[in-house]
């Protein structure tokens, strides 16, 4: 019949990926088996190729184009996540749309997942089937071109967030940095000494802290939470809440005198990490950045019982004002940078541990601030009771890391930051110091070389995990001592060694609302609530979501050098977007058929773009296709199948099943 | 009311009686209804489980069998002893994860006419049951005399949360439960740091030395936080520390007088029951004094009587066939 002539001519090309689809895949009989099964499809040519990715596999297809006439092409290989890219710019080259081109993935779907070779083929020569049918039905499609908006959000105001920040703001393109805290600076303002080198982390911080302070291009939001962000790469709009500082910022001069005057006194659990002070007016540190100071109104005895104002009577510029309320900021922006950081895990979850139950078991956050000469005791390395010096003290890695009933990742940080320890109690205090490691890892610059002067200060190293940290005496000389219970696996005995301090270095973990904050931005979480990066080697910067992008602990633990490093890789990435002024979107979109939509607005709330509007004169609905991000969240809802996706049209689906199933595989066992 | 199967366990027969009162008196007040099921048999406690695991756990499924066949609704087994309660446990998770094994145990069982599914049954500690079925909220709603002034040193023994297969307890190595009762109670409760230690077990037969600075270990470190009682939920950890406490003392050349109740006594004493029906007297170490802090009287415990000395009479010949002392016999060498 005419009707089943082929109207396309389709080239099917098989790509061996080495051995990574050859070895599983008869990839010879494939494509012999497409040239000769799939011709009344269309299929006017099929061939393999080792790597069809390369130059040569590419050329291969742009030959076929131009001499034999193709008019669609299949390139069955790897996943079109990797290479989808690489074949539609092929046949761009070679003057075919690259939307005519559909890549077929026979390696993550086929010989990655399976070991019986003869039943990978038939699903492979299945999947080439299905992908035959559907690109008959794929049309010519132009990317849409918008323009990209110059402004870049960085949320997070600790050092990743800093550094990627200032570079952007450097470059000359406007910032918005928007901080939880009332100030910048995150968790490397709290540190004392930074590893290898013990330079003083606030002495090289501050300095980056009043750039962004004094940066005319950095627009910074402290006290804030971005609470909403729509739109799409290069025209996003953030709402964010700023939270009531109870301080006119305009008349404020940091002079300090509020907190002075303030008379109540709260433990500090976030910059002190709950082992000193602060008024219910603060600023968490002197070098702050702003200097304004905030009222903690859950804290504050006016906001609480309606008396004091003890603050406004002494403010000697009027500055304090009860009565601010939140303000709500829309900004427009074009990309955004995710700088969250972490959170310490709470060391609390090892009862046998001890912490929060023997008064002198400190967390790692706790030795920083006491070893901080801005911190609660001065820089004096002290007990619990504020004043005793301890003789001995222990150190305990792997805290709630490599643990499996807690965290099975390392935390990078916690090996270098015992042994900087170590050397801090050695150096202050003169103690005996015991480190108690799983496995020591020190592979970055000079860090192994710090290890070698650790061992050669003195400080004992016992390697085995800590059973138990106890008050129990059960020997002479243990009486009123802490007792850490460990296992000596160079030895191979159990030792119990009595100690005055134990500091437990506490791994990191993903910050508390990390899920939360992963919604609101539309990207996603790995098991263990690290944030997914684009590819974990050649792209740790990017997200799945475009123009949305990662920075510091966010992604994974690291230390300062690595936060820095990828701060900044962070903001070179944006400003080479920004560069070009305008963007190319996928022109994958949904499309409303007036004529079937009956006007039931189930689609306008689905969509998670916000990019569907609704025409009240006429009841029906509409997709704006600069906002539509082609999800098909919409075409699947809607009960009169009025909505087609270009590239996913329903003709093109069911076509695709048709193929899938056309092929009579049931002759063969096949093993899924 | 709520209905559960009850397996005793041997002890509460003999050297645990003051626990098995304090438990019917407690679960009285609680509504608690414990079906005993009928002609069980010792879950062989913890000497022969390792040397043939299949007659060791035929003869504990025997009693998950008597149960399932006379569970009539209730699916739930309590036992009141630790080494009991692990028994059972393990047997059911033994039998549900290797099929095979679980298969053996049946045809073992079958030639009594018995038959045990394996998951079939929840075996549960009764702290368990009053922590999570009964329930914080009506345990303080029962108490009528607080034990306000009194100093407990929580003891769960390493039994009772390892390897706590349905993640019943808090944490393994220091579970919160039993210091949450005791403080629903009014007791002042002690962190004590060695409440998942071992109380020594069976060592105190097979070598004294062990159990006794095991024993020592728990009771010093009770006396270091000035508890006045230390409560125990297990008979095997209540005998050791308590009827051991003697011989550990004159071992070490110490003088510990920790007095070593079962939770259900102080339970029972805070909802008003009497002394005498709660087991009081019972023990070794008299917790009279303790008691009276908190203007409790209980009896003091009998004297115990000094060992029989030798006959005076005439000499007896000697047995056939030289019969070897047990070791670690109660009364002083």
């Amino acid at each position: 019949m005419d009707e089943n002539k082929p109207k396309e001519r389709i080239g099917v090309y098989v790509c061996h990926c080495g051995t990574n689809i050859a070895g599983v895949v008869d990839v010879g009989e494939v494509s012999t088996w497409a040239g000769e099964n799939l011709k009344k499809n269309g299929v006017v040519i099929a061939r393999d190729y080792k790597f069809m990715c390369s130059s040569l596999g590419q050329e291969l297809i742009q030959k076929d184009i131009k001499e034999q006439g193709l008019t669609r092409v299949v390139v069955a290989a790897c996943s079109p996540h990797l290479h989808e890219a690489t074949f539609r710019n092929a046949c761009k080259g070679a003057g075919l749309n690259p939307y005519l081109c559909e890549l077929v993935s026979i390696r993550e779907q086929v010989s990655w997942v399976h070991t019986d070779k003869i039943a990978a083929t038939e699903k492979a020569k299945a999947i080439i089937s299905g992908g035959v049918a559907r690109v008959e039905h794929n049309e010519p499609l132009e990317p849409l071109r918008v323009p990209i908006h110059p402004a870049t959000l960085v949320v997070g105001g600790g050092i990743a967030g800093i550094q990627a920040a200032l570079e952007i703001a450097d470059a000359g393109s406007p910032v918005y940095l928007v901080e939880r805290e009332p100030t910048i600076g995150g968790h490397m303002a709290q540190f004392d000494k930074t590893f290898p080198t013990l330079d003083c982390s606030a002495c090289i911080l501050t300095p980056k802290m009043v750039q962004v302070g004094n940066h005319p291009n950095i627009t910074l939001l402290t006290y804030s939470d971005v609470e909403k962000v729509e739109g799409y790469v290069g025209n996003f709009e953030a709402t964010i809440r700023k939270h009531a500082r109870s301080i006119n910022t305009k008349d404020c001069t940091g002079c300090g005198i509020c907190w002075e005057k303030c008379p109540k006194k709260v433990v500090d659990d976030v910059f002190e990490a709950g082992v000193g002070y602060r008024k219910a007016v603060y600023t968490p540190f002197p070098q702050a950045v702003p200097k304004y100071p905030v009222i903690d109104r859950v804290n504050c005895t006016y906001f609480q019982k309606g008396t004091c104002k003890a603050c406004e009577k002494f403010c000697p510029t009027h500055a304090i004002d009860f009565a601010q309320e939140d303000e709500i900021l829309n900004v427009k922006i074009g990309n955004i940078i995710l700088a969250t950081g972490w959170q310490l895990f709470d060391a609390r979850r090892i009862p046998n541990y001890g912490y929060g139950r023997l008064a002198n078991v400190f967390t790692s956050m706790e030795f920083e601030r006491l070893s901080n000469a801005a911190g609660p005791t001065g820089g004096a390395i002290v007990l619990r009771d504020g004043k005793t010096t301890p003789k001995s003290v222990a150190i305990v890695h792997c805290v709630g890391s490599r643990d499996k009933n807690y965290n099975n990742y390392c935390s990078a940080i916690c090996c270098m930051q015992s042994l900087k320890f170590a050397h801090l109690v050695h150096e202050k205090t003169g103690a005996t110091v015991y480190n108690f490691y799983i496995d020591i890892r020190t592979p970055a610059k000079d860090y192994d070389e710090f290890y070698q002067r650790l061992i050669e200060e003195g400080t004992l190293f016992v390697r085995g995990k800590v059973a138990e940290i106890t008050d129990a005496a059960f020997n002479p000389g243990e009486e009123g001592k802490l007792v850490v219970q460990v296992e000596d696996t160079l030895i191979g005995k159990q030792r119990r060694i009595p100690v005055d301090m134990v500091v437990l270095s506490a791994g990191i973990e993903p910050r508390f609302d990390s899920k939360e904050t992963a919604k609101i931005f539309g990207i996603s979480c790995s098991a263990s609530g690290w944030y997914l990066e684009k590819h974990p080697k050649l792209d740790p910067v990017a997200t799945m979501t475009d123009g949305v992008y990662l920075a510091g602990c966010v992604q994974g633990p690291k230390d300062i050098p690595a936060s820095v490093a990828q701060g900044a890789a962070a903001a070179a990435r944006i400003l080479g977007k920004i560069q070009q002024k305008e963007i190319s979107l996928e022109p994958i979109r949904a499309t409303i058929n007036e004529e079937q939509c009956s006007g039931c607005r189930i689609c306008n709330s689905l969509c998670p773009f916000n990019a569907i509007l609704f025409h009240e004169d006429k009841m029906v609905s509409e997709v704006n296709p600069a906002l539509c991000q082609g999800c098909g969240t919409c075409i699947a809802a809607c009960p009169a199948g009025a909505i087609s996706g270009t590239g996913f049209s329903n003709q093109q689906i069911l076509s695709q099943i048709d193929g899938l199933l056309f092929l009579n595989i049931s002759k063969k066992e096949v093993v899924a | 009311m709520s209905d559960y199967i009850f397996y005793p366990g041997c002890s509460m027969e003999s050297s645990a009686k003051a626990y098995y009162h304090s438990v019917m008196s407690v679960c009285k007040t609680l509504d608690i209804k414990l079906n005993e099921i009928n002609d069980w048999n010792c879950c062989g406690a913890t000497e022969y489980l390792s040397l043939d695991r299949m007659p060791a756990y035929s003869l504990i499924a025997r009693n998950l069998a008597l149960a399932e066949k006379q569970s009539n609704g209730s699916k739930t087994v309590i036992a009141p002893c630790s080494a009991c309660y692990l028994n059972l446990a393990k047997a059911d998770h033994y039998m549900h994860e290797d099929k095979a094994f679980g298969e053996q145990i049946n045809a073992a069982l079958a030639a009594g006419g018995l038959h045990y599914t394996p998951g079939e049954l929840a075996v549960r500690h009764l702290l368990d049951v009053v922590f999570n079925d009964i329930g914080l909220e009506v345990i303080r709603s029962k108490v009528v005399k607080p034990l306000a002034g009194l100093r407990v040193a929580p003891y769960i023994g390493c039994m009772l949360p390892r390897p706590d297969y349905d993640k019943r307890y808090s944490n393994t190595e220091h579970p919160h439960e039993l210091d949450d009762l005791l403080k629903a109670l009014g007791a002042e409760v002690i962190d004590f740091p060695l409440k998942t230690a071992c109380c020594g077990g069976h060592m105190t037969q097979i070598g004294p030395d062990t159990a006794f600075e095991l024993i020592r270990r728990l009771i010093a470190a009770a006396a270091e936080y000035k508890a006045d009682v230390l409560v125990a939920l297990c008979p095997m950890c209540q005998m050791n520390l308590d009827a051991f406490q003697g011989q550990m003392n004159g071992y070490f050349k110490t003088n510990y007088k920790m007095p070593i109740l079962f939770f259900t006594q102080l339970m029972g004493i805070a909802f008003g029951h009497k002394p005498e029906e709660l087991g009081f007297g019972s023990e070794f170490v008299s917790a009279r004094q303790a008691m009276s802090r908190i203007g409790v009287q209980t009896p003091e415990p009998a004297e115990i009587a000094p060992a029989a000395k030798k006959p005076a009479g005439l000499p007896m010949p000697p047995p056939l066939k030289k019969q070897e002392e047990p070791v670690g016999k109660t009364e002083e060498a």
